[in-house]
């Protein structure tokens, strides 16, 4: 039986020499975490299953600094690397393979050209293209949308670009359905209502898009302690969680987190 | 002296180059079926279908073949371990390298397809391939195909995805993995470090 999987998520900042690793609140404020490869590194050490790296910069001229990042990582961290931010053709997407990347994540890009997600999968397979969703409540119901039942009352979700600075009107569990038969193998899915709050995943958002879908969902947004972790593994079909912040300020190392899992009775890789 | 990475052109080679460098093996990427002389193992990668990974490396095969048989250390990985097979329901018509008897087949409906993420290894035959490798001990999977040899005594490890799984073979001087142990943590050093100290028995 496949393990569900705990990954680190570095949000980069490539606009400095060599690239640092910075946290965002609620999509806004900015704390500094530390240097990517070196984080990644630990990460690695302490048995993380894949590792994130998002450019949140996103910029053409930074994308040989994220290059060289993923190239510096992959000499010693031998688990599979995501990459994104910013990546808009095959032609980047090849250059991060190149440089030791196993999967693009995409997402501003691919709402914009739905198409590229093809164009990455029929080049390199299914798994190696992560949908990267960020998708908002919206309580006001409108004809069309897929209402999901909330403690806070239905709603549906709206899907966000340019790093949650504007929204697109398009529904994310329609989005997520439609992106896994253009060939997406894995949503990465962020709840902005959650993202940097510290109150836990979105569960009803992460159930509504793991029960559509028959790739892996990877939960994210709003983690605060292993025990998000574990409500967001107990009560949906994630395969994955990720979390930022508990892991690049030192409350939480991924081993404990692992162990906290384990001996409530998730299967992880220990 | 080296082992080699041989290149056919199916993807990036980074991975497996880096994980072999960093236990040891002195890695070289060879490109022509000479660059596999005078080596000290071979490493066969693979990413993509049957059909073109066979189109791709049929030049080699014949020197693959020959030093197979020679007794040189060989590691084959997912799609490298799939080709060592007769032929694949992925590629109808497409003719394996049929090292080993019996053919490549899909996973089953119902599971999750490719089977994607890290899994655990039920040992079958404790290979000096898999020293330090414990029953339970995951790796990391990326595949929809998988092979199923005639004879089961070459199936060193299994994997559960709706079905048993095989995971690793091992024939003679050929062991090859489904799973990719240049992704799969400490563990997956652990079997390229097993490889690399049997080039130099």
């Amino acid at each position: 039986m496949l393990a569900r999987r705990i990954i680190p998520c570095l949000d980069c900042d490539l606009g400095v020499p060599g690239g640092r690793v910075v946290k965002g609140i609620e999509f806004k404020q900015i704390r500094y975490a530390g240097v990517p490869w070196e984080l990644a590194g630990k990460y690695y050490e302490d048995g993380a299953d894949e590792i994130v790296f998002l450019d949140i910069t996103a910029s053409h001229e930074r994308r040989e600094t994220m290059t060289s990042v993923i190239k510096k990582t992959s000499l010693s961290v031998f688990v599979p690397l995501a990459v994104g931010g910013g990546i808009s053709s095959v032609d980047q997407a090849r250059e991060v393979f190149n440089a030791g990347g196993d999967k693009i994540t995409v997402n501003t890009s691919a709402l914009k050209r739905p198409e590229l997600i093809s164009e990455i999968a029929d080049r390199y397979g299914n798994q190696a293209v992560v949908l990267a969703i960020d998708a908002k409540r919206r309580y006001t119901l409108e004809e069309g949308r897929q209402i999901v039942q909330t403690e806070e009352g239905p709603c549906w979700f709206e899907c966000s670009f340019y790093g949650g600075r504007q929204f697109t009107g398009i529904d994310a569990l329609a989005w997520a359905s439609r992106a896994v038969s253009l060939g997406a193998g894995e949503i990465l899915l962020t709840s902005m209502d959650r993202d940097g709050t510290y109150d836990g995943f979105d569960i009803p958002l992460t159930d509504a898009v793991a029960k559509r879908v028959k790739v892996p969902v990877i939960a994210s947004g709003g983690c605060a302690s292993p025990d998000h972790m574990l409500e967001v593994f107990q009560k949906t079909d994630a395969s994955a969680a990720l979390a930022a912040s508990i892991f690049h300020f030192g409350e939480w190392n991924v081993r404990d987190v692992k162990t906290y899992l384990k001996e409530r009775g998730v299967n992880v890789r220990i | 002296m080296a082992i080699v990475i041989v290149d056919y052109g199916m993807g990036n080679l980074f991975s497996i180059y880096n994980a072999l460098d960093y236990v040891g093996g002195n890695p070289q990427i060879v490109r022509d079926p000479e660059g596999l002389d005078g080596a000290d193992g071979i490493v066969v990668p693979g990413v993509g279908a049957f059909g073109s990974c066979m189109n791709q490396l049929s030049r080699f095969e014949d020197s693959l073949l020959r030093h197979f048989q020679e007794g040189m250390p060989m590691l084959g990985i997912c799609v490298g371990m799939q080709v060592l097979f007769e032929e694949s329901e992925e590629s109808p018509g497409a003719v394996g390298l049929g090292w080993i008897g019996g053919k490549v087949v899909r996973l089953p409906d119902g599971v999750m397809i490719p089977q994607m993420g890290w899994n655990g290894l039920s040992i079958r035959r404790p290979v000096e391939m898999l020293d330090g490798i414990s029953d339970g001990d995951m790796f990391y999977f990326v595949h929809s195909y998988y092979g199923l040899p005639r004879d089961e005594s070459v199936i060193a490890a299994t994997t559960h995805h709706g079905v048993d799984v095989t995971a690793a073979v091992c024939k003679d001087n050929l062991f090859a993995t489904q799973f990719h142990p240049e992704k799969s943590g400490p563990k997956g050093l652990r079997i390229l470090e097993n490889f690399v100290r049997s080039t130099r028995c």
